[in-house]
């Protein structure tokens, strides 16, 4: 593929902070302003189970307010991988990594990095919807209250703004103090978007956030990420291949905890470099 | 398996396991009816007018007024019953001495006690000492009863050999007929209730009244009061450690060989006797900690706290392994400290798990009595103040279920005490349940909004 000017600007920042893989733009698809910079940089990264590799040797660089997209049959490893970025292995005694992960130039797995802060700007949305069994507006507010944010007036207008971008405020607006497990599923996933965002994360990890939803909440999932895309860096692990087709830019193929083809989603989808990819892709296996 | 053979399994077990509910069901009402039925009896009674004068001497409950003109009716027939009996003695006096005169003598004194018993002491009485002679029947069924002894003497029948003794009644009259005292007996009988002025009473000082004389007067409430002050003081300990030690069991222990002693270590102290945890109270509490210098609530209320301490540890437990995990997630997800969200979210969720099985154990430090028998309780006591739990002992309502019922000097009379103690204690652990149930009931009501 030939690079254009602009992809070969890109990359030299991208060498600069380490990247080992030459960056593609998304064709076809709008391109975003300042982003295409590797925000989070994977090198001879694995994640074990006590003795079973779970993620192998990863080298891979997720690219700046994009949307990337992680597939792969099950067990392959995507959800382990999307996990360690925040540190949610870590709630797993036997579960340990080696190689590094960098977010944003920090050693995510340092020893000297505090995983607490770091989740403040590495934002997670789970498979299941998760509301706390609270106030919708107590669950939105959990996050800034608990980085301090005590002032009424400032926690309405974070509420309503991360409502808002996660467009469900319309919906919610005028039962604020009813508690958020009366919502339908959809609006319990949107409702945890906005809880994520509340906290004005860098990142956005989305572990199959609408496997659990019916097909109109997941249409409204998948607008809300195209609405996202460009001001956050979106990392999607999904089952369904047409859903990664329509919302990312770019998509990883996992396959046995071997990132086997990581690449802009077009290209990917229309024309696989490995053959198991295009096996998995034509549904000869899943 | 056929189909049929299939259904009458399933029906024969729905019977087994209704019939067994049933079984239960029955025995528990066999035990519950005549607690209620009697224990009410203390509450609700006829009272006589030796009650009424009793609460206005000691407590000075009622109308003055009313009492003095009911003592006034009384009198006039108590004073012809005692002119009978003066009339008697002056018989007595007279009599030629001899077998006939012992035998009336002695005949005279047991009429002298059970008058006494009725009406309180009789003129040329000596003013007694102890307050139970002080008055005469309080109750009028123990008045019937006191009356029923009057008329009659009890006599024992045994002249056939081959079987028990039966016992029959000869009026007392008989035995006086031609004297003076003959007269008494028809009179008693038929006046008694004009001495006595029976009234439908309802003592509700029964729950809030200090006892008189051990219990043969008053009420319970220094039992209640001491129940109350070794539960809550129990929960006081045992419930924030409790629940730490929940917390460090679900959330920080690792599973080693340390983590896995103290579970074990858990499970037995829940399976320990309880006397033994009297006894280690005892020992280690009152003997080599010395926490007080004798029997105290604190005491008490410590090896309560220890004896209940692994079912709160467990219930915590349960009730936080019940919370989901994906609650722990997303607020560590948000950024939060593994602290905060224990606060903020895992507790909350918890708490209507925690609280049943705070609730459940209050209720069974409650009503142990073996903790506290060297502990905390004496038999008889003074109602004690906040500040005096550091170093008194109090008594309480298990421990004088059980001292009234089998070592109280007349055990026989204060029937409707034992009962009305037992039917208060069941009472509290039911209120205790109950408000745990409705506490549940309201916040997980609250957090499934």
């Amino acid at each position: 593929m030939q690079m254009t000017a602009e992809e070969r600007e890109v990359n030299k920042v991208a060498a600069k902070s380490g990247a080992n893989r030459e960056i593609f733009l998304p064709p076809e698809r709008e391109r975003v302003k300042d982003g295409g910079k590797p925000h989070v940089s994977a090198k001879n990264f694995s994640i074990f189970y006590g003795n079973f590799e779970a993620v192998k040797k990863v080298n891979a660089d997720i690219l700046s307010k994009y949307v990337t997209a992680i597939i792969g049959p099950s067990g392959c490893g995507k959800s382990t991988f999307l996990r360690a970025i925040n540190r949610m292995n870590d709630l797993i005694p036997s579960c340990y990594t080696t190689g590094t992960l960098m977010f944003d130039g920090e050693d995510v797995y340092g020893r000297y990095t505090d995983e607490v802060q770091l989740r403040k700007k590495i934002g997670m949305v789970f498979q299941k919807p998760n509301p706390f069994p609270k106030s919708i507006f107590d669950n939105i507010a959990y996050g800034p209250r608990l980085h301090g944010v005590k002032d009424k007036k400032m926690l309405e207008e974070v509420v309503e703004k991360s409502l808002r971008k996660a467009a469900l405020w319309d919906e919610v607006k005028d039962r604020l103090d009813r508690n958020a497990l009366g919502l339908s599923g959809g609006q319990q996933q949107r409702l945890c978007v906005a809880r994520t965002l509340a906290v004005e994360p860098e990142i956005l990890l989305l572990d199959e956030p609408t496997s659990a939803l019916d097909p109109k909440a997941t249409a409204k999932i998948e607008d809300l990420i195209e609405e996202l895309r460009g001001s956050y860096t979106i990392l999607i692990v999904t089952h369904n291949m047409q859903q990664a087709s329509r919302v990312s830019d770019y998509t990883m193929f996992y396959y046995e905890g071997d990132l086997v083809e990581y690449a802009p989603t077009k290209q990917l989808f229309t024309n696989p470099r490995d053959q198991v990819t295009e096996d998995y892709i034509t549904g000869r296996f899943s | 398996m056929d189909l049929g053979t299939r259904k009458i399994l399933d029906r024969s077990f729905t019977a087994v396991g209704v019939t067994s509910i049933l079984l239960m069901a029955m025995a528990l009402l066999v035990v519950i009816v005549p607690i209620f039925s009697n224990g009410i009896g203390a509450i609700f009674f006829k009272g006589t007018i030796e009650h009424r004068k009793l609460q206005y001497n000691e407590f000075r409950k009622g109308n003055p007024d009313v009492l003095q003109q009911q003592i006034t009716e009384t009198d006039s027939y108590r004073n012809n019953a005692f002119s009978i009996v003066e009339a008697f003695e002056a018989e007595m006096e007279g009599m030629e001495p001899g077998e006939k005169k012992k035998e009336y003598a002695s005949q005279y004194t047991s009429v002298r006690k059970i008058l006494a018993h009725l009406l309180g002491p009789l003129p040329g009485d000596m003013e007694p000492i102890l307050l139970r002679y002080q008055y005469g029947a309080t109750r009028w069924e123990k008045a019937e009863e006191a009356l029923h002894e009057l008329m009659f003497v009890t006599k024992w029948d045994y002249s056939d050999p081959t079987k028990m003794a039966t016992q029959y009644f000869v009026p007392r009259a008989d035995e006086f007929a031609g004297t003076a005292l003959a007269d008494l007996f028809p009179y008693m009988e038929n006046n008694l209730e004009k001495m006595l002025l029976p009234e439908q009473t309802f003592y509700w000082g029964f729950i809030t009244e200090r006892s008189l004389d051990a219990h043969i007067f008053g009420g319970i409430w220094a039992e209640i009061q001491g129940t109350f002050f070794l539960a809550v003081g129990a929960m006081l300990f045992a419930f924030p450690l409790g629940v730490i030690a929940a917390i460090y069991f679900t959330e920080y222990a690792k599973d080693n060989f340390f983590t896995s002693i103290l579970r074990s270590a858990n499970s037995t102290l829940a399976g320990v006797p309880s006397i033994v945890f009297g006894l280690f109270g005892l020992a280690f509490f009152i003997n080599t900690m010395k926490v007080s210098e004798s029997k105290s609530v604190l005491a008490g209320s410590l090896t309560l706290a220890i004896m209940i301490l692994p079912t709160i540890i467990r219930a915590a437990e349960e009730a936080i392994l019940a919370v989901p995990k994906t609650y722990k997630e997303a607020s560590l997800g948000l950024g939060s400290t593994k602290w905060r969200t224990i606060v903020t979210v895992i507790l909350p969720a918890a708490l209507p798990g925690i609280i049943t099985g705070g609730i459940i154990s209050l209720g069974r430090a409650a009503g142990e009595t073996a903790p506290i028998i060297f502990t905390a309780a004496v038999s008889v006591g003074a109602t004690i103040g906040l500040a005096d739990v550091f170093n008194s002992p109090t008594p309480a309502l298990s421990w004088n279920i059980y001292n009234l019922a089998s070592e109280h000097e007349a055990a026989n009379e204060i029937r409707h005490v034992q009962y009305g103690m037992v039917l208060a204690l069941i009472s509290i652990v039911l209120l205790l349940n109950l408000s745990a149930i409705l506490l549940r009931a309201r916040i997980s009501q609250k957090l499934k909004g």
